[in-house]
């Protein structure tokens, strides 16, 4: 029988797969033209949803690694925050390439005028230095400090979330849900709530 | 009615051909009829071809007029233009109008006419297609959204329709109301807008010679998700003002509501004339993406008044359009 720590290792690639599911199915709805009558505003909300789902994805670990004793999630966590910053990209590459095509004035002032997109641009921004400091020896070097830093995505899933339902028009049911996902994710990371799961 | 000054930028309707009428004359063409019995049918053909052809699923509307207005820019796609609506009476999603708007039953279907005129009264919607001639107007649609599409409407001109009310002197306004039934529209079980949707024109809006009572698309009635059986359409206006499944209109003396102005009145105006300097507060509008053009086509400059400015200008006149928008 296969030890954990093998389980582990075959399991990743698998769930890297996964993981650009949603990538490979979108731009295999773009190559059959199967994005509808508006495939920009398809591919960006498509990319954005899947950003958000996988902040979201990456927060959940540490919940369910209390609720469920099982210590081993921790091992996946990474690869779920840095395909986050990769959904991230994507959304925000497809903006300003297919969506505004490299137009700079434009793009500054989308950026500093639209409060919607501020908080996007903000929300990307913030997962920059998250994603390059995700290494092992990033980690070792910066030590205390990593997890300091690195607590900056909570910050950027809000404003990300944010971002999505200052450009709702009158439904908010969608991003509401990413905000009570949030905000029951945040609960966990409560002191006295983290104290008594860990102890339960 | 039809009051059109033709603008030396405008293309003739003889120079326009539309793809279903090629497509048309290539199939003629290919039956191989010979060059000289060809000339007189295809002259006929081409006359009948003119009206755009739709996929043949609805009810073909009959004896619709051809008339001048049509845009130099392509004609959107039937599909687009049926699968890509905001009708948040089946849904707020594009696609959720498409799929949910089935349980709308268009017939019998009546709209109920009251207000500040003489003749109140009622009109069905067949005394509406059979009493009235059916012009196909093909117009640019801007949704406030940033988005554009060119349409081949059917309808008569709302001022034809009005006028058989007798509208008073009273009459500055017409308000127009949308079915509320939650039955037939699911989507009005939720209160994401205040039910029933609601819009207004001026009365000289109103009676404009561009301001339509749609009654088709593609020469078939209308697909229930783009309002059937009976939208308003003013085409220098933001699409929302363009409201769908009318079932009753009233002239009033003061302005009425219209339900995104209610919403919103800050991002919303009465007016919502479509105009590149007036921003929505959260994004530009100064350019649109046009519908069907392509992942990589870029986007359009936005006009005033959608194009529609030579038409429509004068019924701003001395108007600050960034206060009254």
């Amino acid at each position: 029988m296969a030890s954990l720590q093998q389980r582990i290792r075959w399991s990743k690639p698998v769930l890297f797969l996964a993981c650009l599911l949603p990538l490979f199915l979108l731009v295999l709805r773009a190559v059959n033209d199967d994005l509808g009558a508006n495939p920009v505003e398809a591919l960006t909300h498509d990319t954005g949803d899947w950003a958000l789902r996988f902040l979201l994805a990456s927060l959940a670990v540490t919940p369910l690694r209390m609720l469920t004793g099982r210590s081993w999630l921790i091992r996946y966590r990474r690869m779920l925050g840095l395909f986050a910053f990769f959904y991230a990209l994507v959304h925000f590459t497809i903006y300003l390439w297919i969506d505004q095509g490299f137009l700079w004035s434009e793009i500054i002032a989308d950026i500093l005028k639209r409060p919607y997109i501020t908080l996007g641009f903000a929300a990307f921004l913030i997962l920059v230095p998250l994603a390059m400091t995700s290494t092992k020896g990033m980690l070792r070097r910066l030590g205390k400090r990593w997890i300091m830093l690195h607590r900056l995505v909570y910050a950027s899933a809000l404003l990300g979330i944010l971002h999505f339902v200052w450009l709702v028009k009158a439904d908010y049911r969608e991003p509401g849900l990413y905000l009570l996902i949030f905000l029951l994710l945040m609960l966990f990371r409560i002191p006295p709530l983290k104290r008594r799961l860990q102890h339960a | 009615m039809l009051v059109k000054i033709r603008k030396a930028s405008d293309v003739r309707p003889s120079e326009i051909t539309s793809q279903s009428a090629y497509m048309k004359r290539r199939q003629f063409l290919k039956a191989g009829v010979s060059a000289f019995a060809g000339l007189g049918l295809a002259r006929a053909g081409i006359s009948e071809a003119a009206i755009q052809q739709g996929p043949g699923r609805l009810e073909k509307i009959p004896g619709i007029r051809e008339t001048d207005y049509r845009p130099q820019e392509a004609i959107t796609e039937y599909e687009h233009i049926t699968t890509y609506n905001n009708f948040y009476e089946f849904g707020t999603g594009k696609s959720d109008p498409h799929r949910n708007a089935g349980t709308l039953r268009t017939r019998p279907w009546t709209v109920v006419v009251d207000g500040e005129c003489e003749a109140p009264g009622e009109i069905g919607i067949e005394e509406i297609l059979s009493g009235f001639t059916q012009e196909e107007r093909i117009y640019r649609f801007r949704c406030v959204e940033a988005w554009s599409m060119v349409i081949p409407w059917v309808g008569v001109p709302l001022a034809d329709l009005l006028k058989r009310f007798k509208p008073t002197s009273d009459a500055r306004y017409v308000a127009f109301e949308t079915l509320h039934d939650t039955e037939q529209m699911p989507g009005q079980k939720l209160p994401v807008l205040e039910w029933p949707y609601r819009e207004g024109l001026r009365i000289d809006e109103a009676m404009h010679p561009l301001t339509l009572m749609a009654t088709g698309l593609y020469g078939e009635v209308l697909p229930n998700q783009n309002g059937a059986p009976l939208r308003l359409v003013v085409p220098w206006k933001y699409g929302f003002k363009s409201i769908k499944s009318i079932v009753r209109i009233s002239f009033t003396k003061r302005q009425p509501d219209a339900t995104w102005n209610m919403q919103n009145p800050r991002e919303y105006g009465f007016y919502s004339n479509v105009n590149p300097d007036v921003d929505h507060p959260r994004w530009s509008q100064k350019s649109h993406r046009v519908i069907g053009a392509g992942l990589f086509a870029g986007k359009e400059e936005t006009q005033l008044f959608n194009g529609y400015g030579e038409e429509v200008a004068g019924l701003y006149a001395g108007m600050d359009l960034r206060k009254e928008f």
